[in-house]
C-alpha cells in the first residue's frame, strides 16, 4: 500500500523536493544548537519556553481534533464521514510526529530523552504526557492502517480494530487534557492557573484541527478527483463553526473574571497579550498586534464559515478555515505559551523574540509533519480512488 | 427486572469501589500533599520530624551594610562553580539581591516609605516543605530530601525546564551555553574553578543547594559563613526549638515570600 | 538469476564495505592499555578485577547515595564514607575520593577508555585533577 506514495505527478514531486529542502535547511539549525546550546534560541532565564513548547501544544490540538470525525463515524455511524474519517487519523499521526519532535529540539539534554521512561514518575504531568501522546500516536496509526488496508483489499476491517477505535475517542480528549495540565497545575503562573483551560484545549483544538482538514479537503478536490461530499463539508462547518464560539465563549470567561475581580496577577497577562503592560516607565506590548488579530480574525472566521456554507461557496470556506486556524494559532501557538511568562515570577518583564535558528527548526519541523501528512495522504487517496474507480 | 437490578448493584460497586480509591490514588500523586494541606488559612506546615534545614534573613543587616550581600553571593557562585556570562539572557544565579517590591510582589506596596522600596532583599531557593518544581520533574531529577533540602541530581536532568515553570520564586536557572566556554575575550564565564566541586553541563537546570555538600562534613552554607560577623544569615534546623534559627524565628515577625502559593518555604525574612 | 550482472557485484562491494574494518586494521593491534596505579596506595575500594568491570555501577551507587540521602559525612554514614577491606576509610566521591590516589585522569582513566572507545560525560561537570604537565 505505501508504494502509493512513490508514484505521483510532478507537483507531487515538487511538493515533497521543497518540504525536503526546508527539513535540510532546519536540520542544519539543529546541528548549531545541538552543538551550542539552547542559548542559540530567544528563550531566556524569564521566558524558559519558547516556539517549540507553544508549536507543541497548539498541535497536541490539531491531533486531537481527528475526533470530531471519528466521533460521529464510528460512535454515531455517521456514514457521510466515511471517506474522511481516515484524513483525521491521519492528521493525528503527522501532528502527534510533530509535537514529538518540537519537544525533543526543545530539550536542554535530548540525549536523556529516555530518562523519562527509565525513571517514571506518576507526579509529573509530562510523564503522562509522554504516556498519552504516544499511546494516541500507535492508537492512530494502528486504526488508520488496518482500516485503509481492508478497504485496499476490499473487505471490512477486522473486528479486533473496534476496541482500539474505540478507545482512541477518550484518549484523543486525554492528550489535550494532559497536555492542559503540564500549565494549569502550577501555582505561581495566574494565566495558566485556570479551571476552564483544558476545556479551552479542547474547543479550539475542535475547530483548528477540523479546520485544517477541510483547507486540505478544498485543495485535493481542485488537485484530485478526490471529493469529500457535500453533505460532510456543511456537517464539518457546523462542528468548526460551534467549537470556535465556544473557544472565544471561554476566552470571555477569562476576561470575565480577571477583570471584574480586578485581582493583579489574573489581569497582567491579559493586559500585556491584548493591551500592553505598563511596568515602570515602559510598556511592554510585543504580542499585542499579533493577539488582537487573533480576536478579529477568529471571529471574522466563525461569521464567514456560517455565510459560506449559506451561499455554497468553497472560496469563502477556505478563507473562513484560514481565519479561524491561524487565529488559533495565534491564541495558542503564541500567545498562551509565552504570555504565561510574563511578567516573571519576580514581577519584571522579559520580553521574547525567537532566533533565525529557532525559527528555521521551527519551520522544518512543520515541513516534516507535512511530509509526513503528505505521504500518508498520497496512499489514502490513491487508495479511495482506485476503489471507487 | 432481575438483570437490571444485577446490573444496578454491579454499577454502584465499582462507584463505591471507586470513590473509595479516589482519594487514595490523588494521594499518591500528591505524595500525601492534599490532606497535609487542610491547615487553617494558607495551611500550617507539616509536623514537625527529623532535621528541616532553613534560614533567616535579616534585611536590616544587610541595608545597613551594602557590602554584605555581594559577599555572600560571591561566597557562594565561588564555592559553586556558578559561571558569569555577563548578560541577563544566560545569566545563572544561586543567590542574588532583589528590591522589596519584586521579591515580595503579593506584599501591600501601599504607603511604604520609599527606603522599604530600596531595601536589599536576598533571594534564593526556598527549599520549600511542598516543592511544586519537585512535583513537575518528571525525572525526579529534582527531588527533596529528608532534610527539608530541595535538591538537583544533574546527572539523569533532561532539561525540559518544566520545574523553571512550577518554580514561583524564579529560583532556577538554566544552562543555556556552556558554562566552562570562555567569552570573545578569551576570560573563562567560571574565573576560579573550586576543584573541590564540579561545574555543571549545558543544557541542565540549576540552583542553590542549600550547600549539602557543606553541610555534609560540617561546615555551614557558604552565605551563611560569609555572613556570620553580622549574624544577617541565621541557619540551622527549623524542627529543632533549641536551634538558634528557632530562637530568632520566636523573637521576631517574620515573613514568607508568597504565601498564597502554598509552598512553606524554608526562609524566612525579618524587614 | 534474473540480473545476475548487477547484483553479484553489488553484493561483493556491500560485503567488502561491511567487513572493511576488519582488514583495514589488519595487523594493526593497538597496544594493550597499561593504566598507572597509584604508587602510595597498595589497595582500591574493591578487588581490582570487581573495579575493572564495574567501576561505572558503583559510581552511580555513590552519586545516588551522596546526592540523594542524608549522608553526613561526621557520623560516619555510611552512605558517604566507605571503608576498603583492610579498614582503610575513603570519601565516596570521583573528584574527591578517587582522584585523590588516581592522580592522573590521562594515565588512568583515558588510557582504557580510549582503547574500549568509549566517552563518558563524567568531565564535562566533575573537574579533573591538574595534570603535571
Amino acid at each position: 500500500m505505501i508504494e502509493k506514495a512513490l508514484k505521483g505527478s510532478t507537483g507531487y514531486w515538487v511538493w515533497m523536493l521543497f518540504l525536503l529542502s526546508i527539513m535540510g535547511a532546519g536540520g542544519m539549525f539543529y546541528a548549531q544548537q545541538f552543538n551550542y546550546g539552547l542559548g542559540i534560541t530567544g528563550m531566556s532565564r524569564d521566558v524558559t519556553w519558547g516556539v517549540y513548547i507553544s508549536q507543541f501544544t497548539f498541535l497536541v490540538g490539531v491531533a486531537a481534533g481527528g475526533l470530531m470525525l471519528v466521533l460521529p463515524y464510528y460512535l454515531h455511524n455517521y456514514k457521510a464521514f466515511g471517506r474522511i474519517v481516515i484524513l483525521g487519523e491521519f492528521m493525528a499521526i503527522a501532528a502527534i510526529a510533530m509535537c514529538l519532535m518540537f519537544i525533543i529540539a526543545d530539550l536542554g539534554q535530548p540525549m536523556r530523552a529516555l530518562n523519562v521512561m527509565l525513571h517514571p514518575t506518576p507526579n509529573s504531568m509530562l510523564f503522562w504526557d509522554m504516556i498519552v501522546l504516544n499511546g494516541y500516536l500507535v492508537l492512530n496509526v494502528l486504526c488508520g492502517w488496518v482500516v485503509l488496508q481492508s478497504e485496499y483489499k476490499g473487505v471490512k476491517y477486522p473486528k479486533w480494530i473496534k476496541p482500539f477505535i474505540y478507545l482512541s475517542i477518550p484518549w484523543a480528549i486525554s492528550i489535550h487534557t494532559v497536555t492542559a495540565f503540564l500549565y494549569c497545575g502550577l501555582p505561581g503562573r495566574h494565566f495558566w492557573l485556570t479551571a476552564i483551560l483544558a476545556p479551552r484545549f479542547l474547543a479550539s483544538a475542535f475547530a483548528a484541527g477540523p479546520a485544517l482538514l477541510m483547507i486540505i479537503a478544498m485543495i485535493l478536490k481542485r488537485t484530485t478527483k478526490f471529493d469529500i461530499g457535500r453533505e460532510a463539508q456543511d456537517k464539518l462547518v457546523t462542528i468548526i463553526g460551534y467549537a470556535a464560539l465556544i473557544n472565544f465563549f471561554f476566552l470571555g470567561c477569562e476576561f470575565f473574571v480577571a477583570y471584574y475581580s480586578q485581582m493583579p496577577g489574573h489581569m497582567h497577562t491579559l493586559d500585556y497579550l491584548f493591551w500592553g503592560l505598563g511596568h515602570g516607565d515602559q510598556v511592554y506590548n510585543n504580542l499585542v498586534p499579533f493577539m488582537r488579530a487573533s480576536v478579529v480574525m477568529g471571529l471574522a472566521g466563525i461569521a464567514l464559515i456560517f455565510v459560506s456554507r449559506a451561499k455554497q461557496s468553497d472560496g469563502l470556506l477556505v478563507l473562513s478555515c484560514l481565519l479561524i486556524f491561524v487565529a488559533f494559532w495565534i491564541d495558542k501557538g503564541l500567545g498562551l505559551v509565552l504570555g504565561g511568562f510574563v511578567p516573571n515570577m519576580l514581577d519584571q518583564v522579559t520580553e521574547y523574540y525567537p532566533s533565525v535558528q529557532e525559527l528555521g527548526i521551527t519551520a522544518a519541523i512543520w515541513a516534516t509533519g507535512f511530509f509526513i501528512l503528505s505521504i500518508l495522504y498520497k496512499v489514502a487517496i490513491s487508495v479511495k480512488l482506485e476503489k471507487e474507480a | 427486572m432481575d438483570s437490571k437490578r444485577r446490573n444496578f448493584l454491579k454499577v454502584a460497586g465499582l462507584t463505591a469501589i471507586a470513590g473509595i480509591g479516589a482519594p487514595s490514588a490523588f494521594n499518591m500523586l500528591l505524595k500525601g500533599e492534599a490532606l497535609a494541606s487542610s491547615g487553617g488559612g494558607h495551611g500550617e506546615a507539616a509536623a514537625p520530624s527529623g532535621t528541616r534545614w532553613g534560614m533567616v534573613v535579616d534585611v536590616k543587616k544587610f541595608a545597613e551594610n551594602p557590602e554584605l550581600a555581594n559577599q555572600c553571593i560571591s561566597a557562594c557562585h565561588t564555592v559553586h562553580n556558578v559561571p558569569d556570562f555577563g548578560n541577563a539572557k544566560d545569566e545563572i544565579k544561586w543567590l542574588w539581591v532583589e528590591k522589596y517590591p519584586n521579591a515580595f510582589p503579593e506584599h501591600s506596596q501601599d504607603k511604604r516609605p520609599d527606603y522599604v522600596q530600596e531595601l536589599p532583599i536576598m533571594v534564593l531557593c526556598n527549599h520549600c516543605e511542598k516543592p511544586p518544581c519537585v512535583r513537575a520533574c518528571p525525572t525526579k531529577a529534582t527531588y527533596k530530601k529528608k532534610d527539608g533540602i530541595v535538591a538537583m541530581d544533574y546527572h539523569r536532568c533532561i532539561g525540559c525546564r518544566f520545574c523553571m515553570a512550577a518554580c514561583p520564586y524564579g529560583a532556577r536557572s538554566f544552562n543555556w551555553r556552556d558554562p566552562r566556554g570562555k567569552d570573545e575575550n578569551g576570560n573563562p564565564f567560571i574565573k576560579a574553578e573550586n576543584p573541590k566541586f564540579p561545574t555543571r553541563m549545558r543544557g541542565v537546570v540549576e540552583k542553590c543547594n542549600f550547600c549539602t555538600e557543606r553541610l555534609a562534613i560540617g561546615q555551614l552554607p557558604a552565605c551563611v559563613e560569609a555572613a556570620a560577623q553580622s549574624k544577617a544569615l541565621v541557619f540551622g534546623d527549623l524542627n529543632d526549638p533549641h536551634s538558634e534559627v528557632s530562637q530568632v524565628l520566636k523573637a521576631n515577625f517574620t515573613i514568607q515570600r508568597k504565601p498564597s502559593a502554598g509552598t512553606h518555604p524554608s526562609l524566612f525574612y525579618i524587614i | 538469476m534474473y540480473g545476475k550482472g548487477r547484483i553479484i557485484p553489488a553484493l561483493i562491494i556491500f560485503l567488502g564495505l561491511m567487513t572493511s574494518p576488519i582488514w583495514l586494521q589488519l595487523g594493526n593491534a593497538s597496544k594493550t592499555p597499561k593504566p598507572e596505579k597509584p604508587k602510595d596506595y597498595t589497595e582500591c575500594v574493591e578487588p581490582t578485577q570487581y573495579m575493572r568491570e564495574t567501576h561505572m555501577l558503583l559510581l552511580n551507587q555513590w552519586r545516588d547515595d551522596i546526592l540523594r540521602e542524608d549522608a553526613d559525612m561526621e557520623r560516619n554514614d555510611p552512605k558517604r564514607v566507605g571503608h576498603t577491606a583492610n579498614g582503610t576509610a575513603y570519601v565516596r566521591s570521583l573528584q574527591n575520593g578517587c582522584m585523590n590516589c588516581h592522580t592522573s585522569k590521562k594515565k588512568f582513566c583515558d588510557e582504557c577508555h580510549e582503547y574500549a572507545a568509549v566517552k563518558p560525560y563524567c568531565w564535562d561537570c566533575h573537574i579533573q585533577p591538574k595534570e603535571a604537565m
